[in-house]
């Protein structure tokens, strides 16, 4: 494979989207976020349990292509236990490391994987996809979860 | 002006490898590979007579059309009507004024809902559509169907092999229904459906017909009087044309009757503060100032394709989509999906546990050009339960060694997602 393809589908990466992390509905869940790309169909909700401000449990389900679903197994793994503002933060580091290729070594973490996106402009929104669904369940308000009308 | 092109005739042998050589944007690295080109189905390529073509209309002719009385606007009025007329015989069309030119068959598909559909269609009728339309065959019509109250019905899709399921027609096209639209060619599925046999039986029940012929004008000799619909839409920019143009062919007794669509300049006999008049068709329907260059360009991609003979590249297209479908086939985790014989120019699959994403964005990394997605087919896909397919598709300047570099680049795909 080419430099540009290694940067992106890196193990890590392939890792996930074979045995995607906390790739289940939680249980007594009391947020949820949604995201969809029309473009390739790509469709995951994300799972909250919130106590105050601070994410408790998180999960993922749904289906979409590799970048997508290794990016929310990622996600679950390091939002576990930070707070609202916190998720908010890591969120616009991630979001610029994805548009950008621009590290922020400190603040992302293991998600430093994702740098390599970048390159492929059409393939930035897979990336990011479960990151604006987890925003939006920790933006969201409490309240019982239920996954009977999920779509497809 | 419209150049003469020198592509041998059909009784001759066509040189695949020297009309390839028309298309100056074919010759060129992606990634460092040589492109292998291979989404014509969602747009083709432009030969140099046609670039040609439309820089030559910019240097020397252009001009608003219908309009001025001096010599560009003359000749730029000229060119625009010649090009009617070529589209007339393109389709077999019994007169140019029976040709609408439009932005493309996604235009022309809404002005026959908007504008025949708001004479012809009232709450209860039902519009018959298949399972496999184009979102530009279907959401038009779902439109129409909300403000008047009308009722969608579909031919359904046999499942993965992609025919339709003509065992149900009888109860589906009844009298009720107003106007049948279908698609000649599925752009996801390489299905050619019989539309002549279809449109006969539509019009036995009084039943107005609408061929999308996108993905086959320019594919394979079309006729409208063989067909024997009522209305049939194209794109130029899929067939060696420019972006941007279209065209709408309809029986002029229809077009006739039909109310306009867009008001404004050139559709117009006498305009007063508070009435208008208005011209027949095919002018009634072209408000503004059309895409004139298009028009041309449209022309001389009309004079390159039947140069090469329509029947010919029907028949190139089909010898490499087999192929393609059979190397496919001898592949282990590779789900096919369209019909085994008889397809047209295009394949699709899903590979095992690799998203039709991933394998575009490797096979790019490649040079090599695909296209994955739901291909504006969300329903079906839907049917089918899955989200997206990987496609390839091919026009005449396509090779057999470009397939083989596209299998190999599926291989390697399979190796690298361990799949
Ligand atoms: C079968 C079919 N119908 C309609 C369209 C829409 O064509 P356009 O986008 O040129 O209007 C397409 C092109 O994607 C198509 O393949």
């Amino acid at each position: 494979m080419s430099d540009d393809l290694d940067e992106l589908y890196q193990q890590v990466i392939l890792d996930h989207c074979k045995t995607p992390r906390n790739f289940r509905v939680l249980e007594g869940a009391n947020r949820k976020g949604e995201g969809y790309n029309p473009l390739c169909g790509d469709n995951y909700t994300v799972f909250m349990k919130m106590d105050g401000d601070v994410v408790k449990d998180i999960t993922f389900q749904g289906s979409g292509c590799c970048i997508s679903k290794a990016s929310a197994s990622l996600l679950t793994d390091s939002v576990k236990g930070k707070s609202k503002s916190e998720v908010k933060e890591l969120f616009k580091k991630v979001h610029d490391m994805m548009t950008t290729g621009h590290v922020d070594d400190e603040g992302v973490g293991k998600l430093a994987v994702f740098a390599g996106v970048h390159k492929f402009p059409a393939r930035v929104k897979c990336a990011i996809l479960s990151w604006h669904a987890a925003v939006a369940a920790v933006d969201g308000q409490d309240g019982p979860v239920s996954t009977e009308n999920e779509s497809n | 002006m419209i150049t003469d092109t020198t592509i041998p005739t059909q009784s001759k042998k066509i040189d695949w490898a020297k009309l390839r050589a028309d298309f100056p944007i074919l010759d060129q690295k992606v990634h460092g590979h040589p492109l292998v080109y291979l989404d014509n189905a969602a747009s083709s390529q432009k030969p140099r007579a046609v670039i040609d073509c439309v820089s030559n209309y910019y240097e020397r002719d252009n001009a608003n059309v219908h309009r001025g009385i001096h010599e560009l606007s003359n000749r730029a009025t000229t060119a625009f009507e010649a090009s009617r007329q070529r589209v007339a015989t393109f389709i077999n069309a019994k007169t140019p004024d029976e040709i609408i030119f439009t932005r493309g068959t996604t235009e022309g598909i809404n002005l026959v809902a908007q504008s025949w559909g708001s004479k012809n269609i009232k709450a209860g009728d039902k519009i018959l559509l298949t399972e496999m339309e184009h979102h530009s065959n279907i959401v038009p019509w779902q439109l129409l169907a909300e403000r008047t109250g009308a009722k969608l019905v579909y031919i359904p899709v046999t499942g993965d092999e992609g025919l339709l399921d003509l065992s149900k027609l009888d109860q589906l096209l009844t009298p009720e229904v107003k106007i049948f639209a279908l698609t000649h060619i599925s752009n996801s599925l390489g299905t050619v459906n019989p539309v002549a046999e279809l449109c006969e039986r539509a019009r036995k029940l009084g039943v107005t017909t609408l061929v999308d012929a996108a993905q086959s004008a320019g594919h394979l000799p079309l006729d409208v009087q063989k067909i024997g619909c009522d209305f049939l839409v194209f794109s130029g920019h899929k067939i060696c044309g420019p972006t941007g143009i279209g065209v709408l062919w309809g029986r002029q007794e229809v077009l006739d009757a039909m109310p306009p669509y867009h008001g404004g300049g050139e559709m117009i006999l006498t305009v007063d503060f508070f009435k208008t008049t208005y011209k027949k068709a095919p002018h009634r329907f072209e408000a503004g100032t059309p895409d004139i260059s298009g028009v041309i360009g449209l022309h001389a991609a009309l004079d390159y394709l039947d140069a090469i003979g329509r029947d010919n590249i029907f028949k190139h297209d089909q010898e490499l989509a087999s192929y393609a479908y059979d190397q496919l086939a001898q592949l282990q985790g590779v789900r096919l999906f369209g019909p085994k014989i008889g397809r047209a120019g295009l394949v699709s699959f899903l590979l095992d546990d690799v998203h039709a994403h991933d394998v575009v964005t490797v096979a790019d990394q490649r040079g090599v050009a695909l296209r994955g997605g739901h291909h504006c087919n969300q329903p079906l896909m839907k049917k089918l339960g899955i989200a997206s397919t990987a496609r390839a598709s091919f026009y005449f300047y396509n090779t057999r060694a470009e397939v083989d570099r596209f299998i190999e680049v599926i291989r390697e795909i399979q190796k690298f997602f361990g799949a």
